[in-house]
């Protein structure tokens, strides 16, 4: 298929960036999204342009690295995969494509498509841990989780900490990232002890962070690629209240 | 130098408590003097660094992707093992250590697989204390599955995204220890040589990934946790960012490097689908539990899956239970991929090129029922549909063998140090474990038992030997190991060449595929050397890379990974060459039984090959490290 790219160029942070206009052609719809713009880079190298910088690691759906809004959606069109694991037969020939960087204050562009993403690692620093040193820990059957509560914790804990959530918030919220941790150490006994400080921590960072707020619209769960559900942020809400009760932190 | 892998005397089984109790330690009050370099923030490199922090001691930790959450190790799949014995189904720390060994085809250490199986269990009770949400039964105790055909069920998971959550669980500890300020964070950085003073490792040079500045870091030791090197091979399923530069660099600064040519190809990754493929897409060895795996009797050149479907039973050759009726679809991972290849070579693969065999559930189905397989492999399956387009549960799956593990790495001791003082290599950057071949789900161990429970101890007899001075990073060592990293990266940006990076990676990735993969001999190797030293050599007139290094320039980074890839590639070949027998992941044509299968010459080639650097464009001198069996009887490994 022949395409046309439309995709965000920005030297570096300060620059102000803008589209500019590419032609792909023979592309094979068995090529994954970010193999086409190989493609398209190979080519521009050659050219002597500078190629389009993009993130990307694992390219299999995991590591949360790669990060596009693809006609203006994070991830593009489908349902439940990263930008990685998007296929070119999901295209049509002669299609114009809009290719675009995560759009948030909280992570500034760093290059054309990269964005900084460190706001989320602070996020978890301010508390989404259980706090023990290594060496010392119980038999690992002393603590049994009931499968329900422990499949819900995964549920959470599968959260890539991509930031689609974000990227497909009207406010920019980090709200869902945030909670998926927050929920997955709620759920299990192991976070018990900490989980009033915690919420109080990491929600308090997240608007340090300059994240929006969360009004709930649902935007996040919809374009989440591992469907992370907004459960886990009404049990937030939960939790932040009761925290809120009980403790003096923060 | 002599080799001197510091084993400590005694019974098998009392070495390493034996070891911890005999070593020097540093007091609580005075860790805080010392300085530790962690590179890498996977399973090895973030459990390191957390639990050194925990200790005390001051911590530097590096990475080139944005956050440490993303290293390589996020991506595995099946599981870890250990000796837990919760099944009671006879599992004990000895068999975990005889399965590990054998598995390893006898090329790896008695004692450091002891003490690997040893601390297995410690692993999971830590990982469970930090909320790793493993797999649970009804009953609310952990669930176990067997895994890589082990007789036992010692395998411990979370879904399909083990590494995913043992990793998330190390980089949680990490974080905690970057907030309480022990931990010192630079992602985004890539570590480009390590600075030797006085014989001892004493920091490192690195670029910032962004801004592309040049700087040194200052420390009493450096370890390093830089993962595998089977990116060489350009197609693996590693992350395409994975790389052999900081072990190939600090092998250039003195650290041995140690059976370069034992690399692990997996029999289920998703076939190549044309010259545009950048990666391999593994699909989990638990598919072999169910899957059957076959080609037709006769060729049939470009038969699709679709058609499969109507080919009857007695055209069918499912080769490995014909071949192996013992294990038949369990056979472990490197008897798989031979035969896999086998048949394709004999022009019997399947697919568009050839290049693929089948993986059929439809007997599974019948047996257990649809809902039954997607309860199992629901996430695979569709995974596979994602990116072959083909429905699985209604056509065979198309499977080939890729490169996936490097078992070679930096030859360390039984303290994890290498050939530098000073200097540590952890995780699958090391050489240590697994021998000739390693088995599923150990490589998450091992990378956590370096880090959580064996850097702690062994850093301090060398640190308790230390000095507390630091080094300022003004040192002239430092001075010169910029300048010479400066002078590497103006060297490749000056060529202006007219070929890209990736096309000569490719390139290379090719010659170690056809020569140097999952069967050698010695012919093909010798011609594998000659096309490499020609890829180098034109890499270095023809390479364009674009921009300057005072930016963010992927290609400048990638170009830089690919010349290393050119160096270590050449060393590959020479340790298969070296080593003229097969064994494990290593098949040297010229050493199999009379029925195919691979032979190994115990009498010849029971060593590590441990490889010194000796310069620019001189052969490496090779190092024999002689392996000791005490407690296991070599045998031929049968799977009939
Ligand atoms: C698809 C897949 C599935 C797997 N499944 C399993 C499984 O089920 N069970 C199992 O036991 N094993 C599995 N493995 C193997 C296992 O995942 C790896 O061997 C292991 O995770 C390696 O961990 P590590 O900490 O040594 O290195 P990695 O996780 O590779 O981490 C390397 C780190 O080093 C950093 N780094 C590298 N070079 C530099 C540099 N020059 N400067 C700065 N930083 C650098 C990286 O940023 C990264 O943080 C699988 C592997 C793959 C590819
Ligand atoms: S590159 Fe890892 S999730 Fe897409």
């Amino acid at each position: 298929m022949n395409l046309t790219l439309h995709i965000w160029r920005q030297k570096n942070s300060t620059d102000k960036g803008g589209f500019k206009a590419y032609e792909v052609s023979n592309i094979s719809p068995d090529m994954s999204f970010l193999e086409m713009i190989d493609v398209l880079n190979e080519e521009l190298t050659h050219k002597g342009e500078d190629p389009v910088h993009f993130d990307h690691d694992c390219r299999e759906g995991i590591c949360g690295t790669c990060s596009m809004v693809i006609n203006g959606r994070p991830h593009g069109p489908k349902q439940a995969i990263t930008t990685c694991q998007l296929h070119m037969r999901s295209f049509n020939d002669g299609d114009d494509i809009t290719i675009e960087p995560w759009r948030a204050k909280a992570f500034p562009v760093v290059k054309d498509l990269i964005v900084d993403r460190s706001a989320f690692d602070r996020i978890i620093q301010a508390g989404g841990y259980v706090s023990i040193n290594t060496g010392g820990a119980p038999d690992a059957n002393e603590i049994p989780i009931p499968k329900r509560i422990a499949d819900e914790a995964m549920d959470a804990a599968a959260c890539i900490g991509c930031g689609a959530c974000v990227a497909a918030c009207k406010n920019a919220s980090a709200m869902l990232f945030t909670s998926a941790k927050i929920s997955q150490l709620a759920l299990l006994p192991q976070g018990n002890t900490e989980r009033h400080s915690r919420v109080e921590k990491m929600i308090w960072q997240m608007e340090e962070e300059g994240f929006g707020a969360c009004t709930n619209t649902g935007a996040c769960e919809a374009e989440c690629p591992k469907e992370i559900s907004l459960v886990h942020i009404a049990r937030v809400h939960r939790e932040y209240m009761a925290a809120k009760v009980s403790s003096h932190n923060v | 130098m002599a080799l001197d892998s510091k084993i400590p005397a005694g019974p098998l089984a009392e070495k390493w408590t034996k070891h911890k109790f005999n070593i020097k330690l540093v007091n609580p009050a005075n860790k805080r003097k010392y300085d530790v370099i962690v590179v890498g923030t996977g399973l090895a490199g973030a459990s390191a660094a957390a639990s050194l922090a925990e200790l005390g001691y001051n911590v530097k930790s590096f990475c080139y992707q944005d956050s440490p959450r993303r290293a390589h190790s996020i991506a595995a799949q099946g599981g870890i093992n250990a000796a837990k014995n919760y099944p009671n189904d006879g599992d004990s720390i000895f068999r975990l250590f005889y399965d590990t060994i054998k598995g390893g085809d006898y090329r790896s250490r008695e004692a450091n697989v002891y003490r690997l199986a040893e601390v297995s269990n410690n692993i999971i009770d830590q990982c469970v204390a930090q909320g790793v949400p493993f797999a649970r039964e009804y009953g609310g105790l952990l669930d176990n599955r067997s895994f890589g055909g082990a007789q036992v069920s010692r395998t411990f998971y979370a879904r399909g995204q083990t590494g995913q959550q043992l990793l998330l669980g190390a980089y949680s500890a990490l974080s905690r220890q970057i907030a309480k300020g022990k931990v010192e964070l630079f992602p985004r950085t890539e570590m480009l040589d390590v600075v030797i003073i006085e014989g001892k490792a004493r920091g490192i040079v690195v670029r910032d990934l962004v801004t592309g500045k040049i700087s040194s870091h200052s420390a009493h030791a450096v370890l390093l946790a830089t993962g595998g090197y089977g990116n060489v091979f350009y197609l693996s399923t590693n992350a395409m960012g994975a790389n052999a530069t900081a072990a190939w660099r600090a092998h250039k600064k003195g650290a041995y490097f140690a059976n370069p040519c034992f690399t692990q190809i997996h029999p289920t990754c998703i076939p190549v689908s044309g010259d545009h493929q950048s990666k391999l897409t593994l699909m989990s060895e638990s598919l072999r539990n169910d899957g059957r795996i076959w080609v037709p009797k006769k060729a049939m050149p470009g038969l699709t899956a679709k058609e499969a479907v109507s080919i009857p039973e007695e055209e069918r050759d499912y080769y490995l239970e014909r071949r192996y009726p013992a294990f038949g679809n369990l056979v472990p991972r490197d008897v798989a991929s031979r035969n896999a290849k086998m048949v394709c070579d004999e022009g019997r693969g399947v697919g568009a090129t050839g290049q693929a065999v089948f993986l059929d559930f439809a007997d599974a189905i019948k047996r257990l029922g649809e809902d039954v397989i997607r309860d199992k492999y629901g996430n695979l399956f569709d995974m596979y549909r994602q990116i072959q387009g083909d429905n699985p549960y209604e056509v065979p799956m198309m499977i080939y063998p890729a490169v996936h593990y490097t078992m070679g790495g930096l030859w360390v001791d039984y303290n994890l140090m290498t050939t530098i003082d000073g200097l540590y290599a952890l995780g699958e950057c090391n050489f240590s474990d697994h021998g000739a071949n390693r088995l599923g789900a150990s490589a998450l161990m091992q990378g956590l038992a370096d880090g959580y429970f064996v850097i702690p101890y062994t850093i301090g007899d060398y640190l308790a030997g230390m000095a507390y001075d630091k080094v300022p990073t003004d040192h002239e060592a430092f001075r010169q190991a910029e300048d010479e990293v400066k002078e590497k990266i103006n060297k490749l940006l000056r060529v202006n060449g007219d070929k890209t990076v990736d096309e000569f990676h490719k390139e290379l990735g090719k010659v170690m595929w056809d020569y140097v993969g999952m069967a050698r001999n010695e012919e093909g190797l010798k011609i594998a050397k000659e096309k490499i030293r020609e890829i180098r050599e034109s890499f270095w007139q023809n390479v364009k890379v674009l921009g300057d290094n005072e930016e963010m320039n992927l290609s400048l980074e990638k170009a830089g990974r690919v010349a290393d890839f050119l160096e270590l590639a050449e060393l590959m070949v020479d340790d298969a060459r070296d080593r003229k027998e097969s064994c494990g992941g290593h098949f040297r044509e010229e050493s199999q039984t009379e029925e195919g299968e691979a032979k190994r010459i115990d009498d010849q080639y029971s060593y590590v090959a441990a490889w010194k650097y000796q310069g620019e464009g001189r052969e490496e001198a090779l190092e024999k490290e002689t392996l000791e069996f005490e407690n296991v009887k070599l045998t031929q490994r049968s799977y009939k």
